[in-house]
C-alpha cells in the first residue's frame, strides 16, 4: 500500500447470490480468496415481501437468518484475517435486529470491540402517507398505472383479503453505495443493509478504498460492472454456462472475486484450486444476465453503457472487463413494492403408459371440470405436461412417443375457498380417472398467498438513508445503537 | 440446418414480468450470420406461445452479442406466474435449439479452442454434432 493509504487494488468476493444459496460457499471463499471484502447478496425482487410476513409474526424477525449463522462460522476467519470486512444486504426489512444478533455473536466470541453498522431508510412503508401527500404517485414502472389500493398502514398477517386486494405488504427503495462507503469510512467491520442495488455492495467498498469522486462516472461504472458480474455468485464461475460440459469440477465450484484497481481496472477471478471456470463465455453470459437496454443499465450510483465494453481473457480463470461507460444516474430511484393478490396452488401427478401426454391432459381437464362443478370456476388455471417440452417454448417436440410424463396443474383465484377446493380435487382422480396415475403420495397441496410485484420509482431527494454504527457489544446488548448522520442515497 | 446453439451460447432471466435472453456468437463470423438471421421478429415468432407484447433486440457488437427483451412474456412473473419456469430460466436453452440454414463458412463459427487450456481440467475435445449429422436430416 502506498503512503497515501490508498491501495493499488482490492479483492471483493461475493459468497451468496440469493437467499438459499450454498451455505459453505462464503466460508470457502473467505478462507481461500485472500479477500479484502466479502459481500453476501440475498434479496431477490420479492424476498422482502416474505421477510415482511415474518416480521409481522415476530418483531425481531424480518432479516435473512442465514447471515448470522454464516457469521458464526466466519468468526475464526475474521480473527485470522483482521483486514477482512463484510458487506451484506441480509438486513432485509429489519437490519437493526440483524445487527443486534450479529453483535451478540461477535461479543460472545471476544470480538465485542468490533464496529458494526446498519443502514436504514430503504423501507418506505412508514412514510407512505407523507410521500403520497408530497405528490409521489408510485406509478408502475412499465404500465404507468397508479397503485390504486395503496394502503397507508401496513396490513396484518391474516389480512390478505378475499377480494385479492390485500393491500401493500412492502415498499423498499434501492439505496446506493454511499451509506455503505460511509459506514466503512467510520470503521465498520460488518455493514448490514436492507434493500440496496446489488452492484452497490461492490461499489461501496471500492469507493471507501480508493476515495474516487462520486462523479467519476467511468470508475463508478467499472466498479458497478464488477458488482453486476459477481452479484449472482457462481453464475459467473461456470453456473448456468451453455457449454456446461466444459466446466471442471462443478461440485466444488468456486465463488467469484472482483479485483478492482485504483485506476478503475476490473478483473474477475475465483479462488485458486476451486472448481468451475472463469472465461470469456462465463463473463459475457453473466454480463447480459437480467439486462434491458445494455446502453442504459441504471443503478443508484451510475448508469452503465455496456455496448462499449470488451471482455478479455488475460490468464487462466482471469478475465478483464474494459471500456464500460458511465453517465449520471436518473433523478429517480427504483422502488420494489409487493401487495397481497389472492391465492395460488399447484399439484403434480405422474401419468404412465401409452398415450401418456393425451391421458395427462384429459386428467387435468377432468380435475378442473370437477372444481367448476363444485361451484368454483377458477379465475386462472394452467396445465403443463412435463416431459413434452412444457418449459421449452418454440422447440418442436422430440420424435419418440412419451410413455411417462408429469401432469402439473397450477391455479389462482382471489377466493381462497376456490383454491382449497382445487387442492382437494387431485386425489379423487386416482380412483375416478384413467389408469396409470401415481406420484400422489405426500401431503395435499395448500393455497399460498400470492404477493404481486409492483416496481415503481421515487424522487431520490426524498430518500434519506441513515447509517447506524456501534461496537458489537453495544449493539448486541442495548438494541438501541446511536444513529449517526443522514446520507445521500 | 444448424442449431443456433452450434454457433452461439446464451443465458436468460427475468425482470418482473419481462424476460431477457442474451445470445453470444463464438466468433465474429457467427456474429455476422446471427445478425442477419436472428431478428426481433424471428424471435417473437419462435416464442409466439409466450404471447409477449413485444420483442426488442439490442446489439453489443464488440462482444459478438445480442440482448433480446421479451416484454410481458412471463405470465405475470415470479410470484403470479402459473408456469413451471416462472422466471424464464429455460428460454435461452429453448432459443439455442432454433434451426438456422447452413452457413457457407460454418467452421469459422464454431467455438474456438480454449485460450488457456488446463491439463486434466475436463475440457473435452470439441465435438460438433452439426457436422456429423445425417445429411438427410
Amino acid at each position: 500500500m502506498p503512503s497515501s493509504g490508498i491501495p493499488d487494488s482490492i479483492r471483493i468476493g461475493n459468497g451468496a447470490g440469493f437467499w438459499g444459496d450454498n451455505l459453505d460457499a462464503p466460508i470457502r471463499l473467505a478462507e481461500q480468496g485472500a479477500l479484502d471484502f466479502l459481500t453476501l447478496e440475498y434479496l431477490a425482487e420479492l424476498t422482502l415481501s416474505i421477510l415482511a410476513h415474518q416480521r409481522r409474526l415476530n418483531p425481531e424477525a424480518g432479516y435473512v437468518a442465514d447471515f448470522p449463522a454464516t457469521v458464526s462460522r466466519l468468526i475464526p476467519i475474521l480473527k485470522a484475517q483482521p483486514g477482512l470486512r463484510i458487506v451484506t444486504n441480509a438486513g432485509g426489512l429489519n437490519p437493526e435486529a440483524c445487527a443486534r444478533e450479529v453483535g451478540r455473536l461477535l461479543a460472545a466470541e471476544g470480538m465485542g470491540g468490533e464496529k458494526i453498522a446498519w443502514v436504514s431508510g430503504d423501507d418506505l412503508m412508514p412514510r407512505l402517507g407523507e410521500l403520497r401527500s408530497a405528490g409521489e404517485r408510485f406509478a408502475h414502472f412499465d404500465s404507468g398505472e397508479f397503485l390504486k389500493h395503496f394502503e397507508t398502514e401496513p396490513i396484518e398477517a391474516d389480512h390478505f383479503q378475499a377480494d385479492g386486494l390485500g393491500g401493500l405488504v412492502s415498499a423498499n427503495v434501492y439505496l446506493g453505495a454511499q451509506p455503505i462507503c460511509n459506514a466503512l469510512d467510520q470503521g465498520a467491520r460488518i455493514v448490514i443493509t436492507g434493500r440496496v442495488a446489488d452492484a452497490s455492495l461492490t461499489v461501496g467498498p471500492a469507493m471507501h478504498a480508493f476515495r474516487w469522486s462520486w462523479t467519476d462516472w467511468r470508475k463508478l461504472a467499472a466498479a458497478s460492472a464488477a458488482g453486476h458480474l459477481i452479484e449472482c455468485g457462481a453464475q459467473v464461475t461456470g453456473g448456468l454456462l451453455s457449454r456446461w460440459q466444459t466446466v471442471p469440477d462443478y461440485a466444488h465450484i468456486g465463488y467469484p472475486i472482483a479485483i478492482l484497481d485504483a485506476r478503475g481496472g476490473c478483473r474477475i477471478t475465483k479462488p485458486e484450486g476451486s472448481g468451475g471456470i472463469v472465461n470469456r463465455e462465463t463473463v459475457t453470459e453473466q454480463l447480459l444476465y437480467e439486462l434491458g437496454d445494455p446502453a442504459r443499465y441504471h443503478t443508484p450510483d451510475v448508469t452503465l453503457d455496456f455496448t462499449s465494453a470488451d471482455v478479455t481473457e488475460i490468464g487462466p480463470d482471469l478475465v478483464e472487463i474494459t471500456g464500460v461507460r458511465g453517465v449520471p444516474p436518473p433523478a429517480t430511484l427504483k422502488v420494489s413494492c409487493a401487495y397481497g393478490n389472492g391465492y395460488a396452488a399447484k399439484g403434480d401427478l405422474v401419468v404412465s403408459g401409452r398415450d401418456a401426454s393425451d391421458k395427462a391432459k384429459a386428467t387435468g381437464e377432468m380435475i378442473l371440470d370437477r372444481v367448476g362443478q363444485a361451484g368454483f370456476p377458477l379465475r386462472r388455471k394452467y396445465l403443463e405436461v412435463l416431459g413434452s417440452g412444457a418449459t421449452l417454448p418454440g422447440v418442436p417436440p422430440g420424435g419418440a412417443e412419451l410413455r411417462e410424463v408429469v401432469l402439473r396443474i397450477s391455479v389462482w383465484d382471489k377466493d381462497k375457498h376456490a383454491v382449497e377446493r382445487f387442492c382437494r380435487e387431485l386425489s379423487p382422480v386416482i380412483t375416478s380417472g384413467p389408469p396409470g396415475i401415481s406420484g400422489y403420495a405426500g401431503t395435499r397441496p395448500k393455497p399460498r398467498p400470492v404477493l404481486s410485484y409492483w416496481p415503481t420509482v421515487i424522487d431520490r431527494r426524498k430518500v434519506k438513508p441513515v447509517v447506524h454504527l456501534g461496537t458489537a457489544e453495544s449493539i448486541g446488548a442495548s438494541g438501541t445503537p446511536r444513529a449517526s448522520r443522514e446520507e445521500k442515497p | 440446418m444448424i442449431r443456433l446453439g452450434d454457433i452461439a451460447h446464451g443465458r436468460s432471466g427475468d425482470k418482473g414480468n419481462h424476460a431477457n435472453i442474451g445470445v453470444i456468437a463464438y466468433t465474429s463470423e457467427g456474429h455476422a450470420f446471427i445478425q442477419r438471421m436472428l431478428t426481433a421478429e424471428s424471435v417473437k415468432a419462435y416464442f409466439r406461445s409466450l404471447a409477449a407484447d413485444k420483442v426488442e433486440r439490442f446489439d453489443l457488437p464488440r462482444l459478438f452479442a445480442f440482448n433480446f427483451v421479451l416484454w410481458n412474456a412471463l405470465g405475470g412473473g415470479a410470484s403470479d406466474s402459473l408456469r413451471t419456469d416462472t422466471q424464464g430460466k429455460a428460454l435461452a436453452t429453448a432459443l439455442l435449439e432454433m434451426e438456422l440454414p447452413d452457413p457457407a463458412n460454418l467452421a469459422a463459427m464454431l467455438p474456438p479452442p480454449p485460450r488457456f487450456p488446463r491439463p486434466g481440467s475436463g475440457q473435452p475435445p470439441h465435438r460438433h454434432d452439426s457436422t456429423s449429422r445425417n445429411p438427410e436430416d
